[in-house]
């Protein structure tokens, strides 16, 4: 029994180490076969904001579908090549580094999350890879410290300062609040970053920061912290943080009795918050959004009649901006005429009034897209398109 | 005496063959950057289990918070390269030292408690590091420490786990290993024997978390970033899983359950759908066969693999 044990133990250990040999081995085999230009789709599949990466992700799979239907690019077929880096930065940097040199993606789109970006960054940038951030949002992802631009990196959404300043011209102009409360996750950079513009926006317009709370992700239970806010008595209060904690938030909100209205971010934009908040709670909340679902724009209109008909569920935001992420990067690849990152990178840079699904894409100096943002209300639950701010 | 320093003269000897290998396999580009890069994740992860398996194998105490630690080494090693524009090798000892000593002060009133109170207070101890680093501007806060060089290279990594195994397999030889042992055994026997537990205690614990920070210098100077998301209790619990899976108390045990799961890892990068799926199935197997861990808590040697199994008599299957 004792011997039988070890020879189980010991073929566990020799078979994962053949696999991890042949692994070794085939990084010899693929000069990316000539007939398909590979993309590489590195998102957050599992793990804390797997979500976010499989939304994403579904909006990129649209877009290259659609390609691939249309005759693909170059004449070739797109392979879409997916790679999961479980949320974490440091993984993000294998993913990036395999995507790039095992599989030979020619372009990288994603990860999500800025951090993830983050990591893939010095690695695209040191194999010459254009890399397509769809939603992430911290300025310094395309920037370098010192103002540079960095020549590989892209995005296709608003960057935070962005949303934080038509967030605070939202509440002052339509809104007319002067004295408004925040409340936001201390450990996002995201939820820190929108904070900071948006109370300068607000001052500078002659508005008041009546309380400024935090929390951390994850928690559950912030009555406390909203009784404190709700002593100081806001007019409105902003939250500019993800779904999953506003969700809690806004229904405990309405529970010690803060009827003012709610304002937020992109990050709210899951149909996840009305399941747990509930349709009675979101009433009198507003939040920032590239896009609303009722957009009578045809190109939005047909994108979400493609997305429903492909995975019978309605699309967030950012299914919308891996679909035009997708779109931008294969249109960069036609105009380049090769597979050759810096020529890629190079169309990139220049792309203009481009027709996407969101509007006209055009890219900016600092390699950010000009675009506006619309206010979504949430009425009954249901996100209504309130009006178009451009700054 | 002269036949264990022949042994380990011959272990070296076969150490430096295999970095000899591993190293032309590189050069020649035959081992493309991808798994590169894991073998040198693999090598971080040796350096975490062996550390830990001191801490949790030898010694018997249950800690779960080898993330934080690995975390103060990645950040002070950072902050030296980084901030201070001042050489790896220093950064490599600072975060050791630093993260020896972040070690040595939590273990002194933490090591009193035993069991699950330890395992709580580690735990904890990994949020709270965590944390502090989310909220601390210098480092970045909640983006991370970016911009870091990669100095991190096959040769450091690979000759800093081989002098850190070297390291702690003597320290289980030695009077003080000794004494752990004894803890680990029965910890009322060893304080009737004249044993100071909770002085071992400490050591082991200090000794563990500070190679857990030369570890975290290694990874924050390969993956160009330092980021609290990579230093979270699913990484203490990663790490623990590893030596669970090896064989609790067996240092070869730690060495294969980290090369096993950092390579499955890689291996199945290929289908993000099923890699979890894989992954956990695995550990199921392996756990329902081997209960003790791959090894339990011998030593993989030359001895095993004569037939017969002459080491029957030796230590017991189940601890």
């Amino acid at each position: 029994m004792k011997a039988w044990k070890k020879a189980v133990g010991l073929t566990c250990t020799a078979a994962l180490m053949t696999a991890m040999l042949t692994g070794c081995g085939g990084t010899k085999k693929d000069a990316a076969k000539s007939d398909e230009v590979v993309i590489g789709a590195h998102f957050e599949l599992t793990g804390g904001v797997a979500n976010y990466g499989k939304s994403t992700l579904n909006g990129v799979q649209l877009a290259i579908d659609q390609v691939n239907a249309k005759g693909g690019v170059l004449g070739k077929k797109i392979k879409l090549v997916q790679g999961d880096n479980k949320s974490e930065p440091a993984e993000a940097g294998n993913i990036a580094t395999k995507l790039i040199t095992q599989d030979k993606a020619v372009v990288l789109i994603g990860p999500a999350t800025s951090g993830c970006v983050s990591a893939s960054i010095p690695i695209a940038t040191a194999n010459k890879v254009p890399l397509m951030a769809p939603v992430a949002t911290a300025p310094s992802i395309t920037v370098e410290k010192d103002g540079k631009v960095k020549p590989f990196i892209f995005r296709a959404c608003f960057i935070d300062p962005f949303q934080g300043q038509v967030m605070a011209v939202f509440a002052e102009k339509t809104l007319k609040v002067k004295n408004v409360a925040i409340l936001f996750d201390s450990s996002s950079e995201y939820s820190k970053g929108l904070t900071d513009v948006f109370t300068k926006t607000l001052e500078d317009n002659g508005g008041k920061v009546v309380a400024k709370e935090a929390f951390l992700a994850k928690d559950v239970d912030f009555k406390s912290t909203l009784t404190k806010i709700k002593a100081s008595n806001p007019e409105a209060i902003y939250v500019p943080a993800y779904y999953e904690e506003v969700s809690k938030i806004i229904k405990q909100a309405r529970e010690v009795g803060l009827s003012c209205p709610i304002l937020g971010s992109d990050g709210w934009g899951s149909p996840k918050l009305a399941a747990i908040a509930g349709n009675e709670a979101l009433n009198n909340t507003y939040f920032c959004s590239a896009y609303s679902s009722q957009d009578k724009e045809p190109t939005v209109q047909n994108f979400i009649k493609d997305y429903k008909a492909k995975y019978k569920t309605d699309p967030d935001n950012f299914s919308i901006h891996g679909y035009d992420a997708a779109m931008v990067v294969v249109e960069a690849i036609k105009r380049a005429g090769s597979t050759d990152g810096v020529k890629i990178a190079q169309e990139l840079s220049k792309m203009k009034d481009f027709p996407v699904a969101t509007g006209k894409f055009t890219v900016d100096a600092n390699h950010n897209p000009v675009s506006g943002a619309v206010i979504i209300e949430l009425k009954d639950g249901v996100q209504t398109f309130k009006e178009k701010i451009t700054l | 005496m002269n036949s264990i320093k022949k042994h380990d003269l011959a272990t070296l000897g076969a150490c430096a063959v295999l970095f000899a290998i591993v190293q032309t396999l590189l050069f020649v580009d035959f081992i493309g950057p991808f798994w590169e890069l894991n073998i040198i994740l693999i090598l971080i992860n040796v350096i975490l289990s062996v550390s830990l398996n001191l801490i949790n194998g030898y010694t018997g105490q249950f800690s779960i918070g080898h993330a934080g630690f690995l975390a103060v080494g990645a950040y002070t090693g950072a902050i030296i390269t980084v901030k201070l524009g001042l050489p790896f090798e220093l950064a490599l000892v600072v975060g050791t030292l630093c993260s020896a000593l972040l070690g040595f002060l939590i273990g002194l009133p933490t090591l009193r408690l035993n069991g699950d109170y330890l395992a709580i207070a580690t735990l904890g101890l990994g949020e709270i590091i965590r944390i502090c680093i989310l909220n601390i501007e210098y480092v970045g806060g909640a983006s991370g420490l970016m911009g870091i060089p990669r100095f991190t290279t096959f040769a450091w990594a690979f000759w800093i786990t081989v002098f850190i195994i070297f390291v702690i397999k003597n320290f289980k030889n030695s009077a003080p290993g000794r004494c752990c042992l004894a803890i680990r055994e029965n910890e009322i026997a060893a304080e009737t024997m004249g044993i100071d537990t909770t002085k071992y205690k400490v050591m082991a614990f200090t000794i563990g978390a500070g190679f857990a920070g030369t570890a975290g210098v290694l990874f924050a100077h390969y993956f160009y970033i330092a980021h609290p998301a990579s230093f979270t209790f699913m990484r203490s619990f990663d790490i623990l899983t590893m030596v669970v899976l090896g064989g609790l108390g067996s240092m070869t045990g730690a060495i294969t359950g980290a090369v096993l799961l950092t390579a499955i890892s890689a291996v199945l990068a290929e289908y993000p759908e099923w890699r979890m799926v894989i992954y956990s199935l695995t550990l199921i197997i392996l756990m329902i066969n081997r209960p003790q861990g791959l090894f339990g808590s011998k030593e993989l040697s030359l001895k095993m693999f004569r037939l017969g199994g002459s080491d029957n008599g030796r230590a017991t299957e189940s601890k």
